[in-house]
């Protein structure tokens, strides 16, 4: 069986000569069929674009899109398989809720009750059954993020692809729209591709993870193994807290950083020379003074709710974030007083400098 | 290149290019190949003469009977009374103009849009009819007059038929055209800055000098470009107020193309108005970009 | 104290409301004044509209004001619609594009009458509403062409994708989504091409022949002939019709987008 999308050495710039732009280098990807995958990246990485792209509002250069392995390159948009999620919703103002939602249906050749019939389910599946009658202007945002998810459904794409859909809502709304969405993609059964910028939606919403930058994929993998092993500093980086030291590593594959504490290589000697070691606050453990792998010198210490968050300064001057368990936490020194570090073996990340 | 992009957006632009094409750009190129040639005995244009300069050379020189060609100021006049006509009801639109943007400016948001929409209304109320309302009033049994009688007892003003009641008609078909751009950059006015400007010390006529004047350049160069253009080409308004003593350059044309019945000189008089509104939009477009170094 | 108000603003402000309306004004009130001359006052009476309606002359210069009205307003708005459309996004040459689509703001009424009448002559097609028609749509077409302009450049073009997203192709996007949305636009300069075709006056008046005069060119030679009360009631009409035709176009301008 085909893949729902397969994007195969997709490139695409903007501008023509000297003012070209590639905001796609060569990006090859396949996505299966009911996953919920997500390009994450910066603004300006290529994300958006690739989303555009597979929708048929932008036409590649070089490459092939296939959805469910048929190729889409030559197709308008209005021949896909695809229906979007738009970031600014693009309700349509001058119809109703329900009008909004029949008119990717009424295009399929649905007869007037099969239209009627499915635009009450897509509504009813996001709770907007109430509001047929509204124009958008009286909705709220949550309530437009809902129809506008209606509507993109409604006709059962093979594929829904949503551009940062849920940006424009506050926190609180947020968090309850990732959970909706979350429940809907496994109700509905289709397969979304989802574009964010924000590392967190992307963890905990998605089956597998593209983090993009500079018109590349990066790392593809599911989300605990792009939070756990990123493979590129930049991936490390963009997702989540991290801290780096600094440090050669030769060719038996011993670590010596620059703050001084010395490690041993979990890949074993796979590079050697300048690299840099990262790992997680909350993979590093607090340990008595003189016990771990390296010194510090408490400069702050943040209560969070969940844990405690500690600044500390390291020999070779840089900073080093610690996250620890509240309810665990060992009594702390005063103020400038000294803690050991724990970088266990299992927790850290090796890249090259 | 030719994509799909560049074919219908020929398509979609040709017909109303090919409008204005046909019947504003062909015309004036013909009225600029007329204005060289000679009118016809029967008809208004003789179309087998040679090409020459001789209607320009008219509107300064004349011969004599004998021959003798001498400089005469006939013309020259009537177009020196429309560009001092036109500079005046300009000058005047901006005395006027900018206090009364900044007062609709400084109005609360409702009372506002009412009297944005009265200041519109005249713009699109028929040119003909208003300056006939000046003409009842200016008659010497009109309201003008008998309103100074009563004041001061004593003869008619006798303001219809001159340059005074052409200057009032112009200054009344074209305020509008002064208040509303220089309105439209005040409503976006960051009225934060005059309050900085009084807060550092300025007193009301500094600040008004110092920070609203130059936000408002813009304004009243665009308006003093939709004033005085209108102005130089003026005809309703110089024909029924001014009569026959205040003749201005679009009157001129009309009478060649009506009773005169030249239409070569009438096109070279075209193209002297025409030539005059480019020198001013030049000089403007200098002048702004002078101000903006 | 209002910080905003500069002194003298509001009185400068009353005096120019004033003085745009007081002549209308005077008018207006002349045209129910039961009397034939200006200045004195007798009764109110409608008497010279009575007169204005039955005079077969100036019933035959307001049908064909209409025509020309409609027949103008509509060619110029469905050529401003067009051009309106293709200028939507920016593209080498668009300024020069506007500013040909803007000429007949910028170019004095009386020059492009005598140049028309000149075309006209030249290519010999006779004098009269046939020669009308054309030159009022080119002279209307900046007139329509800025408010749906001013619409098209709000619009979200994201619209449009979402159209096309779901399954329209580009003639019913336009027709389900793009028109629907301009349509406030296109009704405003509908009606504001319309105005500027009935207040027409140079252009009729080089090209009117026997039998098409209109509204403006009855009024121009009936003043030219003497003033009468008639010219009074007739004009008062006509600045009626002109003012509540444009609060129409402004309350389309005003739609909810």
């Amino acid at each position: 069986m085909p893949s729902a999308v397969d994007i195969r050495n997709v490139s695409k710039s903007f501008g023509r000569g000297a003012y070209a732009v590639e905001v796609l280098k060569s990006v090859s990807v396949e996505i299966a069929h009911k996953e919920f995958f997500t390009l994450l990246g910066p603004s300006g990485c290529g994300k958006t674009t690739l989303l555009r792209l597979i929708a048929g509002f932008e036409a590649a250069q070089k490459g092939q899109i296939l959805i469910d392995g048929v190729e889409m390159s030559s197709l308008p948009p209005f021949q896909r398989p695809v229906n979007t999620v738009f970031q600014s919703y693009s309700l349509f103002p001058h119809l109703t809720v329900a009008q909004n939602v029949a008119f990717g249906l009424e295009g399929t050749g649905a007869s007037r009750s099969e239209v009627k019939r499915r635009v009450g389910e897509a509504l009813e599946m996001v709770r907007m059954g109430d509001f047929e009658c509204r124009k958008p202007s009286e909705l709220s945002g949550g309530q437009q993020q809902r129809v506008a998810l209606a509507r993109a459904l409604a006709p059962r794409p093979k594929v829904l692809l949503l551009d940062e859909p849920l940006s424009a809502l506050d926190l609180k709304l947020r968090k309850q729209m990732q959970i909706e969405l979350k429940q809907l993609q496994e109700e509905a059964g289709i397969t979304f591709v989802f574009v964010t910028h924000d590392q967190e939606e992307a963890l905990t919403l998605s089956d597998r993870v593209a983090v993009m930058h500079q018109g590349r994929i990066l790392q593809l993998d599911d989300p605990r193994t792009i939070y756990e092993h990123p493979s590129h500093r930049f991936v490390a980086d963009f997702i989540g807290d991290i801290n780096f030291l600094e440090g050669r590593v030769d060719t038996r594959g011993v670590i010596a950083l620059k703050c001084g504490a010395v490690l041993a290589d979990s890949r074993a000697g796979a590079t050697h020379g300048d690299i840099s070691v990262a790992i997680r606050p909350e993979r590093a453990k607090r340990v008595p003074t003189g016990q771990g792998n390296v010194d510090g010198t408490l400069i702050q210490s943040v209560y969070l709710g969940t844990g405690l968050l500690h600044q500390l300064r390291l020999p070779c001057g840089s900073v080093f974030l610690l996250r620890e368990a509240a309810a665990e936490a060992a009594p702390l020194p005063a103020h400038g007083g000294t803690v050991g570090i724990e970088l266990p073996a299992a927790a850290i990340s090796v890249f090259a400098s | 290149m030719i994509s799909r992009e560049n074919i219908r957006r020929v398509t979609l632009l040709s017909p109303s290019l090919t409008m204005l094409f046909v019947m504003i750009g062909l015309p004036l190129a013909i009225l600029a190949w007329i204005s060289l040639l000679q009118r016809g005995v029967t008809s208004g244009v003789d179309w087998s003469a040679p090409l020459g300069l001789d209607n320009y050379i008219r509107l300064l020189w004349e011969e004599d009977f004998d021959g003798t060609i001498f400089f005469h100021t006939r013309y020259l006049e009537v177009v020196l009374r429309s560009v001092l006509l036109a500079a005046g009801t300009t000058f005047f639109c901006i005395i006027v103009g900018v206090p009364a943007a900044l007062w609709m400016a400084s109005l609360p948001k409702r009372g506002r849009d009412v009297i944005v929409l009265l200041i519109t209304i005249p713009f699109w109320t028929s040119l003909l009819v208003r300056n006939y309302a000046w003409l009842i009033i200016l008659r010497d049994d009109g309201s003008v007059n008998w309103v100074v009688n009563a004041l001061i007892p004593g003869d008619d003003v006798g303001l219809l038929y001159t340059n005074t009641a052409v200057f009032i008609g112009l200054v009344y078909s074209f305020l509008p055209f002064m208040i509303l751009p220089i309105y439209a950059v005040f409503e976006k006015f960051d009225w934060s800055l005059l309050e900085a400007a009084y807060d550092l010390g300025a007193g009301r006529a500094r600040a008004f000098r110092k920070v609203m004047l130059p936000i408002a350049m813009p304004g009243i160069t665009a308006g003093a470009m939709l004033v005085f253009i209108p102005c130089l080409g003026a005809f309703i308004t110089p024909a029924l107020l001014g009569g026959g003593k205040t003749l201005m350059i679009g009157n001129l044309i009309q009478l060649q193309f009506g009773p005169s019945r030249n239409w070569p000189f009438g096109a070279s008089i075209s193209i002297v108005l025409l030539a005059l509104m480019m020198l001013f939009l030049m000089g403007l477009a200098l002048w702004k970009n002078r101000r903006s170094q | 104290m209002n910080l905003r108000r500069m002194p003298f603003t509001r009185e400068i402000g009353w005096l120019v409301l004033a003085f745009l309306y007081l002549p209308v004004f005077i008018l207006v009130l002349y045209s129910f004044n039961g009397n034939r001359t200006a200045t004195v006052w007798t009764e109110f009476s409608v008497k010279w509209y009575a007169r204005t309606f039955h005079n077969p002359s100036i019933q035959v210069a307001a049908w064909n004001s209409i025509i020309l009205a409609i027949t103008a307003s509509f060619g110029s708005t469905v050529l401003a619609l067009l051009a309106a459309m293709a200028a939507r996004h920016f593209f080498k040459g668009r300024s020069a594009v506007e500013a040909t689509l803007n000429a007949p703001l910028i170019l004095p009424e009386i020059v492009i009458a005598v140049a028309t009448l000149i075309l006209v002559v030249s290519v010999g097609v006779e004098l009269g509403l046939m020669s009308m028609i054309p030159a009022h749509v080119a002279f209307c077409i900046p007139f329509a062409y800025l408010p749906i302009r001013a619409r098209i450049q709000g619009m979200d073009a994201g619209m449009e994708e979402a159209a096309m997203d779901l399954y329209c192709n580009r003639f019913s996007t336009f027709r389900r989504v793009t028109l629907p949305l301009l349509w406030p636009g296109v009704l405003a300069g509908f009606t504001l091409a319309f105005v500027t075709s009935l207040d027409l006056f140079l252009v009729s008046f080089f090209l009117a022949g026997p039998g098409s005069t209109t509204l403006p060119v009855y009024i121009y030679s009936a003043i030219k002939a003497g003033i009468s009360p008639e010219i009074n009631a007739i004009s008062t009409i006509m600045l009626v019709v002109s003012i509540a035709l444009v609060m129409v176009s402004f309350a389309f301008g005003r739609m909810r987008r």
